[in-house]
């Protein structure tokens, strides 16, 4: 794909609701460049799905919105915040940002409905009764209300996943970030996952995922941007991007998830 | 032997009994005493220690032990020798002395209120389910610390002073171990954290301070902290010697533990941090709620081994002239009348600190079992 190209599909969604702006970033780890030139906007109710190569740079690109990585070049601004070195500003931006992980990342001393109730208690400075509540409406809404009590070593992958994405959802966050929130999933517990983050995005959230799951991004997505080597390649609509890819490495990528 | 090989249906078969061999006593017996020739010899070796080592000690310290008396008469024989038995009523004599070193008597009750108010408090620590724990916590490690100070030392409240030098016996092992666990464990956190931490100046001090410390013997710091340390002094100000040989005690504790803190924060993956970032928790926040309650749950071993050893490195004092409880039993040994009973003030000695660090050890274990959450 040209650069004036690749430029006419970002400059389509600028918008004046855009919640993330990623302008000209970049990222070394050490000598290396992981991140070259991301220009990247994402507007309220978008949901992306971010795919590609291993060690192409789709997780570290995410990882930067919401800083557990540090850019190095360029500019990052999530509602109207610069993200820079600026605890405060970082905070803030956590706050509003929600993460999901491969491996869920669960407290494993607290149980359920304590990992779901912590950061509302804490940093939102809600009651505890309250966030207990709130708490419990979200494990309502991932459908597992009746495992609040137990600690997160004793449900199964599929189950604290979802705890994982119902923590999220307790902060009432504006953007939702996924981290291959499926692959460390025995297969059979991929689908109640999946399930409950299409029914995140039907709600209207905005959700940037990284993920090898097609069949998700077809069903979701408004856009699936593909990257190799730390570039983003190819931005496209889910229907062009499966059935009409531009980029040879697109049709290269595609060709070998979807060979079997 | 032909088995009896009963046969059901595919999709049918119901669950057994396990062969009787297997299970039960018999079962423990096999497979633990006796599953092989080699294992069957080594448990009657083993039973043959036991028995000429534990039946000899009972006949010494129990069976034929004196208990009853009031003076060494008692304990000895024709020539005035010590009898080859366990003399209690040695220990019963030196009882006062041994627990309390030469602490006013008529005073002793400040110690003993001190110790009933601790046992008050902790009592309620070990029911499940007591709501106002951390209500207990913070009186006995911020009140109950200001309590004891004034009815130790004494010199107001109508208390007269009772000082240092006359602190001895099981009474200040205790001062000296709970002072230094009781600051080793925030100090070696902080240490810990500080070591860890990005700022390279913080880092390089925690480095310095904790390499420091454990670089020395503990001798080398009660000694330095006793006869060194005024030399630096100026004229006329003089620290009490306990006070400097608790400080010293409790830096040097603190080095050990930060480190076995730093062991448990090493074992906590990288996904504990970022969830806890991602959720906006600050440093602070993230360190006290998610890292730490984790990292010491994992080195509970590691911590109480510190204490344990701490509370057995408090008899080291006896080299800047504190009669700890060992210092005590040996400053009897030197009285004229009672000369000839070491090995009963050992043994008594070696018990009590036994109990003690025995109690930790379970105390930890119950600690370990009661946090564990499967994980």
């Amino acid at each position: 794909m040209s650069e004036t190209a690749l430029q006419s599909q970002t400059e389509m969604t600028v918008s004046n609701d855009a919640i993330i702006q990623m302008i000209n970033v970049h990222k070394w780890f050490g000598q290396f460049h992981v991140l070259k030139d991301i220009n990247l906007t994402v507007n309220k109710g978008e949901r992306i799905v971010i795919c590609g190569p291993s060690g192409s740079g789709k997780s570290t690109l995410i990882r930067c919105l919401n800083r557990l990585e540090e850019h190095q070049k360029g500019q990052i601004i999530i509602e109207g915040t610069e993200l820079t070195g600026d605890l405060k500003h970082v905070e803030q931006i956590r706050r509003e940002v929600g993460m999901v992980f491969q491996h869920f990342n669960l407290f494993p001393h607290l149980t359920v409905l304590e990992n779901l109730a912590l950061a509302p208690i804490w940093v939102r400075k809600m009651p505890r009764a309250e966030s207990e509540e709130l708490a419990m409406k979200y494990l309502t809404r991932v459908k597992i209300p009746e495992q609040a009590a137990k600690y997160p070593g004793q449900l199964s992958g599929g189950q604290q996943q979802r705890v994982a994405i119902a923590r999220s959802l307790c902060m009432n966050p504006k953007v939702m970030l996924f981290d291959e929130p499926t692959s460390a999933l025995d297969p059979e517990m991929i689908s109640e996952v999946l399930d409950v983050m299409v029914n995140l995005a039907e709600s209207g959230m905005t959700m940037i995922c990284v993920t090898h799951e097609m069949g998700f991004a077809r069903k979701i997505a408004n856009q699936v941007i593909f990257m190799d080597e730390g570039e983003i390649i190819e931005v496209n609509d889910p229907e062009n991007f499966f059935n009409n890819p531009q980029s040879d490495r697109t049709k290269l990528f595609l060709s070998q998830i979807l060979a079997h | 032997m032909t088995m009896e090989q009963k046969t059901y249906e595919v999709g049918a078969h119901p669950d057994l009994e396990p062969p009787i061999t297997t299970v039960g006593v018999i079962g423990w017996v096999r497979a633990n005493l006796v599953s092989t020739p080699f294992n069957a010899i080594l448990t009657i070796v083993s039973l043959y220690l036991i028995y000429i080592s534990v039946v000899p000690f009972i006949e010494w310290a129990f069976i034929d032990a004196i208990w009853e008396g009031s003076s060494d008469a008692v304990c000895r024989n024709e020539n005035g020798g010590p009898k080859p038995v366990a003399c209690w009523v040695y220990i019963d004599v030196w009882f006062k002395f041994i627990m309390y070193g030469r602490y006013p008597v008529e005073e002793l009750w400040r110690i003993n209120l001190a110790y009933i108010i601790a046992l008050a408090a902790a009592v309620p620590l070990f029911i499940p389910g007591f709501k106002y724990k951390h209500w207990i916590g913070v009186f006995l490690l911020f009140v109950y610390p200001v309590i004891a100070y004034f009815l130790f030392v004494g010199d107001s409240f109508g208390l007269p002073q009772v000082e240092t030098p006359l602190w001895g016996g099981m009474f200040l092992t205790l001062v000296i171990a709970i002072s230094g666990i009781v600051a080793s464990l925030p100090i070696g956190i902080v240490l810990a954290l500080g070591r860890r931490s990005d700022m390279p100046i913080v880092k390089a001090i925690c480095i310095g301070f904790i390499e420091f410390w454990r670089g020395i013997p503990l001798i080398t710091v009660l000694f330095m902290s006793s006869v060194m340390f005024p030399l630096f002094m100026p004229e006329g100000m003089n620290f009490d010697k306990l006070i400097r040989a608790l400080i010293g005690v409790m830096l040097f504790s603190s080095a050990y533990m930060a480190e076995v803190v730093r062991g448990g924060l090493q074992a906590i993956p990288k996904g504990q941090y970022e969830a806890a970032q991602s959720l906006g928790l600050s440093y602070w926040k993230m360190m006290g709620l998610i890292i730490l309650p984790q990292a010491l749950k994992l080195v509970i071993p590691g911590i109480v081994n510190t204490f344990i050893g701490l509370f057995k490195d408090t008899t080291l004092v006896l080299i800047i002239g504190l009669f700890d409880l060992l210092g005590a039993v040996q400053a009897t040994f030197t009285n004229p009348k009672w000369g000839g009973f070491h090995t009963t003030g050992y043994v008594f000695a070696a018990f009590v600190f036994w109990v003690f660090c025995f109690s930790m050890s379970r105390y930890s274990q119950h600690l370990e079992k009661k946090l564990h959450t499967g994980h």
